[in-house]
């Protein structure tokens, strides 16, 4: 099989995930689209790692250790989510701006 | 050797004394007072044999010195010059700092800074014995300076009052003004000699160009000006009368307005070689010494007429040097340092009796103030000359040089002085009389506020501790003259004796007839028109006010708007401008994550995009 399909089913899928991640306002949605990008990347290392020969098959590895940090991840995203949602009634991400910097008072712009 | 380590010894004494005093002095358990007094008497003692040294030996001078880390130009020595001179001044500085150190404990009974107070005035006294006892110019320079910055501290002793503190500034600001000209002076000689050294300095005169020794001792002159309160500089002396009395006494009459005269004296034959710097001196000398006069005779606050006297009696000294008088001079300096002592320390006594400054609340104290009274009447009587007192021979020995001097300012010497003498004695009588003579004026003693009759009696004596030196100044005071009958300059002649003494008597008559028609009016005003012209001196605070002030002033608010509008404005520009700036940045966060990550993705994408592009 030409290496070529594989590789561009990746970059689909993580455009999609980018696409998500930038664009949907549903947290959990979010968190999906970043493990589309994650796999998207999971396909690279596997696809590479049979395309090159490797004979550590550190591809397969790496993929290994992806999965299990996502994993850990959509955890620990998914309780805050929840939490979030217990706080808020809401896990729209554009409606949460607590980080932006109030305004400074007294000063004439 | 021994002579100089005594008189090291004896200006580092005093110094040891102010810095314990300025540090410890509340702390200790038996107060400030013991140190400071035992400190100066260490002094007096030290000074006294020194000058027994030089008196017994055979040898004109001593000098020691160590030299000062290199500097890789013309070098600086530390060290002590004694000579008879130094020696003696020595001698009257450290018992005038005494008397005055052991009337202090008396007048500043009870006062919250006396610790500070009593540091200062060692301080001061080792700064003179500085001025008096080094041997380099610019090491006088820096005993110069500490008198003056501690003159402006114990002026503004009471500083809450604002008068006072106004008054310690100008005195600062008008006697630094000259002395920037005294400094200048001190480099252009030790240039031109190569050395800062006395002995160098003044050997080296002869051969140096007669306009390098003009303009050195011009300038010279400038800061004596300033320092020994002569016109156009003396406005300051008046109101530095702000001080507590004690401090009057021993700066502003006993020593360091005098230490100009000293100088002059100490560096005579450089402005012997100089003779229009002495021709200049003369001529302000004669000024002030009749302007000052007359607004002594005007002026009705005691400490005020004793101030204006100061200047005079200064510019008696001044007129001796200026007659090639040396010796008349500092014989003059020497008396005077006694009875002026006395005469402010009196006043000192008679004002914390009466509580006032005005002659106008005096009157009548001779019964209820005996010992105050006799002495302030030696006082009295040396300021305006009386024979036997030391006044009448050391003024009289500066009339006599006046007219055997070749100098060609010897006829205005001789006229501004006798003029002088003769309006000495007239104001002399005329605050004798309204001090402790007549009726004591009704109501006049705003002290405690009591009833008339129990203010009465609070008229008292002085206490011993102030009454002391008193009488032990007065000695000097009256006696001194008999001293100077050993050397032939100061012995008396019949002519200008009996003229001077002629003179001081008909203005003492003056003053008498004045009083005496209506006691308890006020003589002056026999001045009519002229008084308040006299007792503002001339109007010279008024002229400097329009000019000089008004001057510095207007270049101040200049000085003010650029600052505002120039340096001010650049630096709030500066911030507005770096806020503003943070402003616009301050849009792209606005706490979305998803609009950061597309800008993370942007810059990424724009990355990318260029190294494709570029590689």
């Amino acid at each position: 099989m030409h290496v070529a399909y594989p590789v561009v089913l990746a970059a689909l899928l993580f455009s999609v995930g980018v696409y998500g991640v930038l664009a949907r306002r549903n947290a959990i949605l979010v968190l999906m689209s970043v493990e589309l990008m994650l796999n998207a990347v999971n396909l690279n290392l596997v696809t590479f790692d049979a395309y090159l020969h490797d004979a550590l098959h550190g591809g397969q590895a790496l993929t290994l250790f992806v999965i299990v940090i996502a994993a850990a991840e959509v955890g620990l995203g998914l309780a805050i989510v929840l939490l979030v949602f217990r706080n808020r009634q809401t896990i729209a991400v554009d409606a949460l701006r607590e980080l932006a910097e109030p305004e400074p008072a007294g000063v004439d712009r | 050797m021994t002579a100089t380590a005594l008189a090291a010894a004896a200006t580092l004494v005093p110094f040891g004394a102010a810095v314990v005093g300025m540090l410890f002095g509340r702390r200790l358990p038996f107060g400030a007072a013991p140190i400071a007094v035992l400190g100066t008497a260490a002094a007096t003692v030290l000074a006294i044999l020194v000058a027994v040294d030089v008196a017994g030996a055979s040898s004109s001078v001593w000098e020691s010195s160590t030299q000062l880390t290199p500097t890789g130009m013309v070098p600086i020595t530390l060290g002590v010059r004694v000579d008879s001179l130094s020696a003696t001044v020595a001698v009257m500085v450290t018992v005038v700092a005494l008397a005055v150190q052991v009337y202090s404990v008396g007048y500043l009974r009870g006062d919250q800074r006396y610790s500070s107070y009593a540091a200062l005035i060692s301080l001061f006294t080792a700064a003179m014995l500085t001025v008096v006892l080094a041997n380099d110019l610019l090491v006088i320079y820096v005993g110069w300076e500490i008198m003056g910055i501690c003159s402006y501290f114990l002026i503004g002793h009471y500083w809450e009052d604002p008068p006072t503190s106004a008054a310690a500034v100008k005195s600062f600001l008008m006697t630094r003004f000259g002395d920037v000209g005294f400094l200048f002076g001190i480099f252009v000689l030790g240039m031109a000699a190569g050395s800062f050294r006395l002995t160098d300095v003044l050997t080296a005169v002869p051969a140096m160009d007669p306009g390098t020794v003009l303009a050195g001792t011009l300038l010279l002159t400038a800061g004596i000006v300033g320092k020994s309160a002569q016109f156009p500089l003396h406005s300051w002396l008046p109101d530095a009368m702000a001080g507590p009395s004690p401090v009057s006494a021993l700066i502003h009459a006993a020593t360091m307005v005098a230490s100009g005269a000293y100088v002059v004296a100490r560096l005579y034959p450089a402005f012997e070689a100089a003779p229009a710097t002495l021709n200049v001196i003369a001529v302000l000398a004669v000024i002030s010494m009749l302007g000052s006069a007359l607004a002594a005779l005007a002026t009705d606050d005691l400490k005020r007429v004793l101030a204006y006297s100061t200047i005079s009696q200064l510019s008696v000294m001044f007129a001796a040097l200026a007659v090639g008088g040396r010796t008349q001079a500092v014989g003059h300096l020497l008396s005077h340092a006694a009875f002026k002592a006395l005469l402010f320390l009196c006043a000192g006594a008679v004002i914390h009796a009466v509580g006032s400054n005005l002659m106008a609340d005096m009157g009548g104290l001779a019964r209820a103030m005996p010992v105050t009274f006799v002495t302030m009447t030696v006082g009295f009587a040396a300021l305006a000359g009386v024979p036997p007192t030391s006044g009448f021979f050391t003024k009289d020995a500066v009339v006599a040089a006046a007219f055997g001097s070749a100098a060609a300012t010897a006829g205005l010497v001789a006229a501004g002085v006798l003029l002088t003498s003769l309006l000495t004695a007239a104001y002399a009588t005329r605050a004798w009389l309204r001090t402790f003579f007549g009726a004591q004026p009704a109501g006049a003693r705003p002290a405690d506020g009591t009833a008339h009759e129990a203010a009465h009696e609070a008229v008292h004596e002085a206490p011993w501790i102030m009454l002391g030196p008193l009488v032990v100044l007065a000695v000097p005071a009256l006696l001194l003259g008999f001293g100077a009958l050993r050397l032939h300059e100061l012995r008396p002649e019949l002519g200008p004796a009996v003229l001077s003494v002629a003179l001081a008597a008909l203005g003492a008559l003056a003053a008498y007839v004045g009083w005496r028609r209506d006691p308890a009016h006020e003589p002056a005003t026999a001045l009519g028109r002229l008084r308040p012209v006299f007792a503002s001196a001339f109007g010279t605070d008024d002229l400097y006010e329009r000019t000089v002030a008004a001057a510095v002033m207007r270049l101040a608010r200049g000085v003010v708007g650029v600052d505002d509008q120039v340096v001010g404005r650049a630096v709030t520009g500066t911030g507005q401008g770096a806020r503003r700036l943070g402003g616009v940045l301050r849009l792209t966060q606005n706490g979305n994550p998803q609009f950061y990550v597309t800008g993370v993705l942007a810059g990424v994408l724009l990355i990318t995009v260029g190294v494709a592009l570029l590689s």
